[in-house]
């Protein structure tokens, strides 16, 4: 017992140090398990509070800008609402919920110099915000809701290790699959490319509808460079983001709300 | 000024510094400048060795909390606390005296403050990026982000010492 309390007097520096570094470990090993992350430290309240504080300074030296992106958002839909208007429809006042809602919602944090970016947002579960819907600036898609307190949300950037959404070319409807392994912000990658299809520098990317998290036809981006299997199987080609992550202001959350109905649709596979 | 109350102050002022100003500094886009571990720097010499580990996690899991990273900066920050003393014994040649001294630049002069201070931040910066990419594939983009952050935050911490330098007397920095 002597000697054991000893040795803990003589290596306590040593000790308390492994044991430390540990634990933080530890919460960074947690922390990489986003999806079963409940919530995540820093959507906290506390936190949350500063971020807003900060983000109310930093708002209003690029108050100009955004407007000036307000004001092209605006004509452009005007447009779209033109178009529409053509065909109008018997409306069904019965089932007359669209199948896609979109949440305003404000980033008070978000970085894209680390190799796995989050996205903070002023919108929480009182707001309607559930884990797992999209997130989309005017001028792109930008991320994934990972975890939602009250009064706040955090989402996974499309600038992370498990970033990974379903594509789709605009003109020839093929899939693929988008990642990012950094560090440039405005790049990404595209990968499982079939070789058959051809592409060139300029191609849109919209996002598939494949998925409950983004409805069909969502820009991502468009080709930088194609790059050619020399194995043959499947082409990669490097990407240019329609969002700039430098400067996220203002977003829409995406909520699907047929999700739970196409879910339960998803639960009568017969069993293989 | 009481020095624990000295020390809190610190303490508030670099983890504000750092986290309403400095993580929005995105030199050539990517490379943030992490000046928080200042105050690591500048615990006094004679601090008990459990006090230094403790001030590394708690300030690094202030840090954690602000960018959602919850353990990466504790992990640097506590593995940069357990080499000080090392840094210290082999920039004076001494074990850590029990002196309440601050090892400052004011206290300690130039060069001895330039080069303590950069051992810590690459110690503290390779750490951090090497737990931020987590592989051995990519160590050259850490190196490479290591080496560039480097020189900002050493940039930034030099910067920091010299606006808040008391004068103090060679006469006096030599008695020490």
């Amino acid at each position: 017992m002597y000697n054991l309390l000893r040795f803990l007097q003589k290596f306590n520096f040593l000790l308390l140090f492994l044991v430390l570094e540990v634990v933080a470990i530890m919460m960074l090993a947690k922390s990489h398990t986003y999806q079963r992350s409940k919530i995540i430290n820093s959507s906290s309240s506390v936190a949350g509070y500063f971020f807003t504080f900060r983000a109310n300074f930093a708002d209003f030296f690029t108050l100009q800008h955004t407007n000036e992106l307000l004001v092209k958002e605006n004509a452009a839909l005007r447009h779209k609402l033109e178009v529409y208007r053509k065909f109008e429809y018997p409306v069904d006042t019965l089932n007359a919920k669209p199948d896609f809602d979109y949440i305003p919602a404000r980033v008070i944090s978000n970085t894209v110099h680390l190799r796995n970016n989050y996205i903070i947002i002023n919108k929480g579960s009182r707001q309607g915000i559930a884990k797992d819907m999209g997130i989309m600036s005017s001028s792109g898609v930008a991320g994934i809701v990972t975890g939602v307190t009250e009064n706040y949300s955090i989402a996974i950037s499309l600038l992370h290790k498990y970033a990974n959404i379903s594509i789709q070319f605009k003109h020839t409807d093929q899939l693929a699959n988008v990642t990012w392994s950094g560090p440039d912000f405005r790049i990404g990658n595209i990968v499982d490319i079939p070789t058959y299809v051809n592409m060139k520098h300029g191609d849109t990317l919209l996002t598939s509808g494949n998925s409950l998290i983004f409805p069909e036809g969502i820009i991502v981006g468009t080709i930088d460079e194609p790059l050619e299997s020399e194995a043959g199987d499947m082409n990669a080609a490097t990407m240019l983001f329609a969002t700039d992550f430098n400067k996220l202001k203002s977003v829409f959350v995406i909520k699907n709300n047929n999700k739970f109905e196409l879910n339960s649709l998803n639960k009568l596979r017969p069993d293989e | 000024m009481n020095r624990y109350l000295m020390n809190t102050f610190r303490f508030a002022g670099l983890l504000a510094l750092q986290v309403l100003v400095l993580n929005y500094i995105r030199i050539n886009g990517y490379i943030n400048p992490y000046v928080y571990i200042l105050y690591i720097m500048l615990l006094p010499f004679g601090i008990k060795g459990w006090t230094l580990l403790a001030a590394g996690f708690v300030m690094g899991y202030s840090v954690d909390l602000f960018m959602g990273t919850p353990g990466l900066h504790v992990a640097a920050t506590v593995f940069m606390a357990f080499m000080r003393p090392t840094i210290i014994r082999m920039s004076t040649g001494a074990q850590e005296s029990d002196n309440l001294f601050e090892p400052s630049l004011s206290k300690m002069g130039m060069r001895w403050f330039f080069s303590y201070a950069l051992w810590l931040v690459v110690i503290h910066h390779f750490a951090l990026f090497f737990l931020e990419s987590f592989s051995i594939a990519q160590i050259g983009n850490t190196l490479l982000r290591t080496l560039f952050s480097v020189v900002f935050t050493q940039f930034f911490i030099l910067i920091l010492m010299l606006m808040f330098k008391t004068s103090t007397k060679k006469t006096e920095r030599m008695a020490l």
